[in-house]
């Protein structure tokens, strides 16, 4: 189309006469290009001895001699140590007990060394305390090789001596001490009994002192409750093993809520075991990782979640409680409580409500029902932030009355719902220490940041339940000129003990009871008797909270009502509460739910979306995109956030996690998705919102460009408990059947090829249990660490490039059930039906049913990816793995194609040593985490799970050398490894006693796509419901 | 750490006792002595800490006899603890000087052995001058060696081209004789024929097969040419500091595995950290007048010896660490690319295999240099006929009866076990 429009390129053009644009219009350039200046001078060029010719030959000389030179190797040096550290041996790794403890995490780990650097995260056998490491604590390892870490105590953007900061801080307590003011420290929750002493000494010394304890993400609710009923500010702990029937009210129980960590006792009791399983009944808003593994799950907006429980109460006591509540969610909540009653003490109620009512009526049901998987013995001690006093801290500090102000492990310029407050109350505070890894959005605040080490750096203890302790260790020397909180606060005091001394010191006299503490260090974790009076960390509440009693709090919950939008804010699988936002592991992970990596979003329902115009599309290459919102909370806004179409979010509702936006010591890649912690009013998660469309579509870097498996059930078998329990395993195992000689058989007795002979030495099996895996992603991660998968960045991940070798796919069905998917698909009638009926099949329903299924290279016996490569780049062993030789492959990617699975993965591009990735590959402090024994690869090869053939034959060599057989459990890939729920057993089906063996036979026992005869070496276990209602 | 300090001490106070020892009794019964028996005895209890010249963990002992009243020596060397305990003066000031440094006593010693003993430690200091002498001489000789096989060549030469020379002469001569005689030659001949590069020319089928014959010969050589590219077969690199392997693992037949240790338990053979190289050489400061060779003399071999101290930081007149180190920069010899997966232990302790079979002879190389080509082709080959060691090893037991029994063989290869599987290598 023709247009008139003119476009201006400067307000001289609005001059019809000036000579400007006259000139410029003629010449391309402003002024001449002084040609003549190098040419012209023809009296220095004839008087030069060089002529053109000769200037040629030399170029062409120094040319031809450089790349002469460069035909000779490399040098390659090797520098010994001068005197070699006893317990390290090069090429050999050493592990060492350590616990993570940042205030959000908390994890008894293990820690793999090589050659003096920590590599990998890896799961402590010993610690039976139950807090085992999630994605997040495996990703936390590069956190460590972080070159944007700061490194040494720095000032006014210099850094400066520790001497310094010393003799600074010491003068302005004093300072503080002397004109009345306050010296307070704000930390993160440290559940350290050592760290809890120190602090106390140090107010012994300076009784203006104040600690006050702050989570990003509050559990206040839970905490005052507990202490309201037993005394105690901690939280209950729960054995979801031992529960028969799990009724959850808004608690994220395979997720964050109350600490996380619960999800490895839970999937124990969901295996079904002599017919028996948990049943486990989820009402929430957002869609979790627990509603999605819920046998039944209920979407309610936070006010009907309220009455819910309510009423759940009531109908429980047999005293119902009044309140209104939709037809369906109320026949679910008659029937929970029927089904809680039937179990009794087999039962279990939990709530994740941010009400202190809710929370002491989930106390008070699971001590009325006399719950055995609820228990006060040892309540956690993992969360201890009072949201109260941090407002008080930051109301004081605008008013002038805190002198030295020392931040520990938080970062609340970024976390406070009320930053900008917070950040104009620091200029009023006269002296200010920031403890922190990086210049993050509280430390540049700071009159000094105190460059602090990683947690892999640092010694300490935590108690994370009453009398479970641990200890941490350091794993490396300190890279930086960095110095912890504990051994600053010793030199504050006038004391030249170190903190390790002061830490063993304690640890004999007051936890150790005459044990070993070497024996404690190497176990990493003590179990002891818990001390009498803990002392408290933080100050006591000055007032209790009032919670009314059972009937009374449920009456009061029952009147809670909602008017317009619910925004429930959440913390993601993948960033927590953003801590590790500069870790390019955790930015790609995508997120179990809605498998985005690379952003947060605004979830929500598909109804709502429709109402506000709000809409997801794919868009040629497949890449997903979406509308932006405004969302406004209380006057705050957040002007363009990014929304998500969720299947089985509430009506009425969004959600948006918190742990992104991050602005500060942050790369440029890492900076994404907005900071919901602005809307964190009251340190509330349920907030009153209003949200409308904005231009703009947002590019999304999905991962799975399909929601629902449209009636193919055999990629996830299915059923429920009672046909598991009562049929033939024929039917409800569905084995794929061809014709032969016409006749139907078995689809795995039909072979086009012959069978390779795995019946001698080892032979590896993965068995994956679709019970038991509640996707948390613990093994993504894992694989990451282990086999040096490059981060590829949001810009690929869009072009589906990423390079994950293991993936967790995510499935909604499209009816209610998957079952009715089928059933669907079974109906179809004729061409033109099946198109329109597979194409509404393709959406998801309103609150599906969901299904997680981890997959890898499935190491064929029978591998089609083998059969086309032209090179013989990818061959199988006679252990059972499909080998792939980088050095031989050539990048046809016909493998790839030819892979049913789709677990390939191409190297597009160099992703180390490449400035267009600028990830930990990038640089040599990142590189430092890189696993020595798995290549590098390069661009232009595909790559694959490999079964982590570097471990299996680790195993092998060890027991080789130690001339033993190898026992069960030996053998171990990174995946398995790091799965705490046990979904994932590995192991040798040559033996025939081993685990794995046995799983195989299990009737449940299937493979991915059977009927395309490849035979896979990893199995899955059909998926059981337990969907029996009272 | 504290063990090995005190094991020092007791050395070293041993070392003192002597000297006090000796210096008592010196001039009585040096007359009889024997200084061969007494060097004897000094090698096998003394040498360990104490040098006749220099101080080591003990003080430096040559003319101790005279420093000492001989009975006091007996009574130091015998128990030289005892001696400091009854606060004897001189004991006490030694002990002062050296300890924690303990003698080791030695009550099997009798008066008469320690007197041996001193009577060698009384010889005076012999000078190194035939060393000095033998080598200009030794260089000349072999100069002059060099200088007569080129005159023998030379003069063959000439011998030889006279005689061609003579034969063209004579043969001149004859046929101007037959000339002159009226003899004829028959020229007519070769005359007709065609020369022979022309009938190559025209015959093609010649031209084709040569033709073939050079392109499959260059090929060959290219391939060959191609093939040595990366291969870096006998590479032999200077090091930093002139270590060799000749006098270590040759003349003094130390184990491959006291200083790789690591070959024994992990995927790296290990360079030896410098730690390990004190644990000798914190007493050998110098090589035996022996160990020199034409090429490298004994001035060189102890000048590297000084380098290994500079690098360690070892100070050798007060027998301490300075704590200044230099970490040696070694040049690495044998490179595998990284995408193949070599591991020691495997081959070392598991397969069995010496050393040598893939370095070569180590224990003769002065300068140590790549054996073996280290291509994969190698590896196949020897992975192909190599059995696997499964004697007495539980490991393989089960799978030697099945595999042998499979392939009907009474040894299985590497390559049967599955040895020649690429994920084993490359991963």
């Amino acid at each position: 189309m023709a247009s008139n429009k003119k476009y201006w390129k400067s307000v001289e053009e609005l001059n019809p006469d000036s000579s400007v644009v006259e000139t410029l219009k003629q010449n391309e350039f402003v002024e001449e290009i002084p040609v003549d200046e190098f040419l012209g001078d023809k009296e220095s060029l004839a008087a030069s001895s060089t002529t053109r010719r000769d200037f040629l030959k030399y170029v062409g000389f120094s040319t031809a001699a450089a790349s002469l030179a460069a035909c000779e190797g490399p040098v390659k040096k090797s520098i010994p140590y001068v005197v070699q550290p006893e317990e390290i041996v090069p090429g050999v790794a050493n592990y060492y007990a350590t616990h993570i403890a940042d205030g959000y995490d908390f994890a008894s780990v293990l820690i793999k060394t090589r050659e003096g650097r920590p590599i990998k995260v890896e799961n402590n056998g010993e610690a039976k305390a139950g807090f085992g490491a999630n994605a997040r604590v495996h990703a936390s390892v590069l956190g460590l090789y972080d070159n944007l870490r700061v490194q040494g105590p720095k000032a006014n953007g210099a850094y400066v001596d520790w001497s310094e900061v010393d003799a600074k801080t010491v003068a302005a307590v004093k300072a503080a001490q002397a004109a009345g003011k306050d010296v307070v420290f704000l930390t993160q929750t440290f559940a350290s009994p050592s760290t809890a002493k120190l602090v106390a000494e140090f107010k012994g010394m300076y009784p203006n002192t104040r600690h006050v304890v702050y989570d990003a993400v509050s559990e206040a609710a839970a905490l005052d409750a507990y202490k309201a009923k037993y005394g105690v500010r901690a939280m209950a702990d729960y054995d979801l093993a031992k529960a028969g029937v799990i009724v959850s009210f808004g608690a994220d129980i395979l997720g964050d809520w109350q600490g996380g960590g619960y999800d490895s006792d839970y999937a124990k009791g969901r295996v079904p075991h002599e017919g028996k399983m948990s049943r486990h009944v989820q009402f929430e808003s957002n869609m979790t990782l627990s509603g999605s593994n819920a046998d039944k799950r209920v979407p309610v907006t936070p006010a009907q979640l309220k009455v819910a429980m309510a009423k759940f109460y009531g109908y429980l006591m047999g005293a119902p409680v009044a309140g209104e509540l939709p037809e369906a969610v109320d026949a679910a909540v008659k029937n929970a409580a029927a089904q809680v009653k039937d179990a009794g003490s087999k039962a279990v109620v939990v709530t994740g409500i941010n009400d202190i009512n809710a929370q002491a009526l989930a106390l008070e049901i699971n001590e009325k029902i006399s719950s055995a998987a609820f228990s006060t013995q040892s309540p956690k001690l993992t969360r201890q932030g009072d949201p109260k006093q941090v407002m008080q801290l930051v109301a004081d500090m605008a008013a002038g009355k805190v002198g030295v102000l020392i931040t520990v492990g938080v970062n609340p310029a970024y976390t406070l719902p009320n930053a900008a407050a917070f950040a104009e109350a620091m200029k009023n505070v006269e002296h200010s220490v920031v403890f922190s890894q990086k210049e993050d959005e509280t430390a540049v605040l700071a009159n000094y940041i105190a460059a602090a080490p990683h947690y892999l750096e640092s010694w300490g203890d935590v108690e994370l339940k009453k009398g479970h302790y641990g200890l941490m260790q350091p794993t490396i020397r300190p890279l930086f000129n960095t110095r912890q909180f504990q051994d600053s606060l010793l030199a504050w005091m006038g004391s030249d003990v170190s903190y390790y001394n002061y830490l063993k010191a304690n640890w004999d006299t007051n936890i150790l009871g005459g044990a070993s503490w070497q024996q404690a260090l190497h176990d990493g974790v003590f179990e002891g008797v818990a001390a009498e009076e803990a002392v408290a960390e933080g100050e006591a509440q000055e007032e209790e909270a009032t919670v009314a009693a059972g009937a009374a709090a449920a009456r009061a919950l029952a009147g809670a009502s909602q008017e317009g939008m619910a925004l429930v804010l959440y913390s993601k699988t993948g960033m927590g509460d953003g801590q590790q936002a500069n870790n390019p592991w955790l930015q790609e992970f995508p997120d179990p739910i809605t498998r985005v990596s690379w952003d947060n979003y605004l979830t929500v329902s598909a109804h709502d979306a429709k109402a506000l115009g709000l809409e997801n599309y794919n868009v040629a290459n497949g890449a997903l995109n979406g509308s932006y919102a405004k969302v406004v909370v209380n006057g705050v806004s957040l002007n363009r956030v990014p929304v998500i179409i969720q299947p089985g979010q509430a009506r009425g509702t969004a959600g948006l996690s918190f742990g992104y936006g991050r602005t500060a010591g942050m790369k440029n890649e890492m900076k994404t998705g907005v900071n919901a912690f602005a809307l964190y009013n009251n340190f509330d998660s349920v907030q009153s919102v209003t949200i409308e469309k904005v231009s703009g579509e947002h590019e999304f870097a999905c991962v799975q460009l399909h929601n629902t498996l449209m009636g193919r059930g055999d990629i996830v078998k299915e059923t429920t408990l009672e046909i598991f329990n009562t049929k033939d395993s024929r039917e409800w195992n569905h084995v794929p059947q061809v014709s032969l000689n016409h006749e139907e058989v078995d689809a795995v007795s039909v072979d086009l090829w012959d069978e390779f002979d795995s019946s001698i030495g080892h032979h590896f099996n993965l068995s994956i249990d679709l019970n038991a895996c509640t996707g948390c992603g613990a093994c993504v991660i894992a694989c990451h660490a282990e086999n040096n998968v490059p981060v590829v960045g949001k810009a690929e991940v869009r072009k589906s490039r990423d390079m994950h070798w293991l993936r967790i796919d995510r499935y909604y069905s499209s009816e209610d059930t998957f079952q009715g998917d089928n059933e669907t698909k079974d109906n179809m009638d004729g061409l033109g039906d099946s198109l329109s009926t597979f194409g509404e099949m393709e959406v998801a329903s309103e609150n599906p049913q969901v299904a997680f299924q981890p997959v890898m290279c499935q190491h064929c016996n029978h591998a089609p990816c083998e059969t086309v490569c032209p090179v013989a780049a990818t061959s199988h062993g006679r252990q059972g793995q499909n080998q792939m030789a980088y050095n031989r492959c050539v990048g046809t990617r016909y493998c790839a194609n030819n892979c049913p699975y789709k677990v390939r993965r191409f190297n597009w591009f160099l992703y180390s040593d490449n400035d267009e990735f600028d990830f930990h590959m990038n640089d040599n402090l990142g590189k430092m985490v890189l696993n020595p024994d798995v290549t590098v690869r390069s661009r232009g090869v595909m790559e694959k799970c490999s079964m982590c053939i570097q471990k299996t034959q680790k195993t092998i060599l060890d027991a080789k050398r130690e001339g033993r057989e190898i026992k069960d459990g030996e053998f171990q890939t990174a995946c398995s490894a790091a799965c705490s729920s046990g979904a994932m057993v590995f192991g040798d089906v040559n033996d025939k006693e081993s685990k794995v063996a046995k799983l195989k036979e299990s009737d449940r026992m299937y493979h991915l796509l059977e009927h395309v005869g490849t035979k896979p070496n990893v199995f899955y276990h059909v998926k059981v419901r337990n969907t029996q209602e009272a | 750490m504290k063990k090995v300090i005190h094991r020092n001490s007791v050395v070293r106070v041993l070392g003192i006792g002597l000297a006090l020892f000796f210096s008592l009794s010196a001039n009585l019964t040096a007359q009889e002595a024997d200084p061969g028996a007494g060097k004897s005895l000094f090698n096998t209890y003394c040498a360990a800490c104490h040098n006749l010249d220099r101080n080591m963990t003990g003080p430096a002992l040559r003319g101790v006899g005279d420093k000492y009243e001989r009975e006091w020596l007996y009574e130091w060397i015998k128990n030289s603890q005892a001696l400091i305990k009854s606060g004897d003066e001189q004991a006490v000031a030694l002990w002062d000087q050296y300890q924690p440094a303990v003698m080791t006593a030695f009550p099997q010693l009798s008066n008469e052995d320690i007197d041996n003993i001193i009577a060698y430690t009384m010889q005076p200091k012999e000078e190194p001058k035939a060393e000095v002498a033998a080598g200009p001489a030794a260089g000349a000789g072999a100069g002059e060696q060099g200088l007569g096989n080129e005159v023998v060549l030379a003069a063959l030469a000439l011998v030889f081209g006279m005689l061609v020379v003579m034969l063209y002469l004579v043969n001149k001569t004859l046929r101007r004789i037959a000339e002159a005689n009226g003899v004829e030659f028959a020229r007519a001949e070769e005359e007709k024929r065609l020369p022979i590069w022309k009938a190559f020319v025209q015959n093609q089928f010649l031209v084709l097969v040569t033709t073939i014959f050079f392109l499959l010969g260059g090929a060959y050589f290219a391939y060959g040419y191609l093939m040595q590219i990366g291969v870096d077969q006998g590479y032999m690199p200077v090091q930093p500091i002139h270590y060799s392997h000749r006098i270590h693992a040759g003349e003094n037949e130390i184990d491959c595995k006291y200083c790789h240790s690591s070959a024994r338990v992990s995927k790296h053979s290990g360079i030896p950290s410098l730690n390990v190289c004190m644990n000798c050489h914190k007493s050998i400061v110098e090589v035996a007048p022996e160990t020199a060779t034409a090429e490298y003399s004994k001035e060189f071999y102890d000048g590297e010896i000084q380098k290994l101290y500079k690098a360690v930081g070892w100070d050798m007149n007060t027998q301490s660490y300075t704590g200044e180190t230099q970490p040696v920069k070694w040049v690495r010899i044998h490179n595998l690319p990284d995408f193949a997966y070599f591991n020691h232990s495997q081959h070392v302790e598991v397969g069995g295999i010496e050393c040598q079979k893939c370095h070569g002879p180590v224990e003769e190389m002065e300068v140590m240099y790549q054996y073996s080509p280290l291509t994969m082709g190698w590896c196949i080959n020897c992975h192909r006929e190599t059995n696997v060691k499964v004697k007495g090893n539980e490991y393989y037991e089960k799978i030697h009866e099945e595999l042998s029994k499979k392939y009907g063989v009474e040894e299985l290869t590497v390559a049967q076990m599955g040895g020649l599987e690429c994920g084993k290598c490359h991963y």
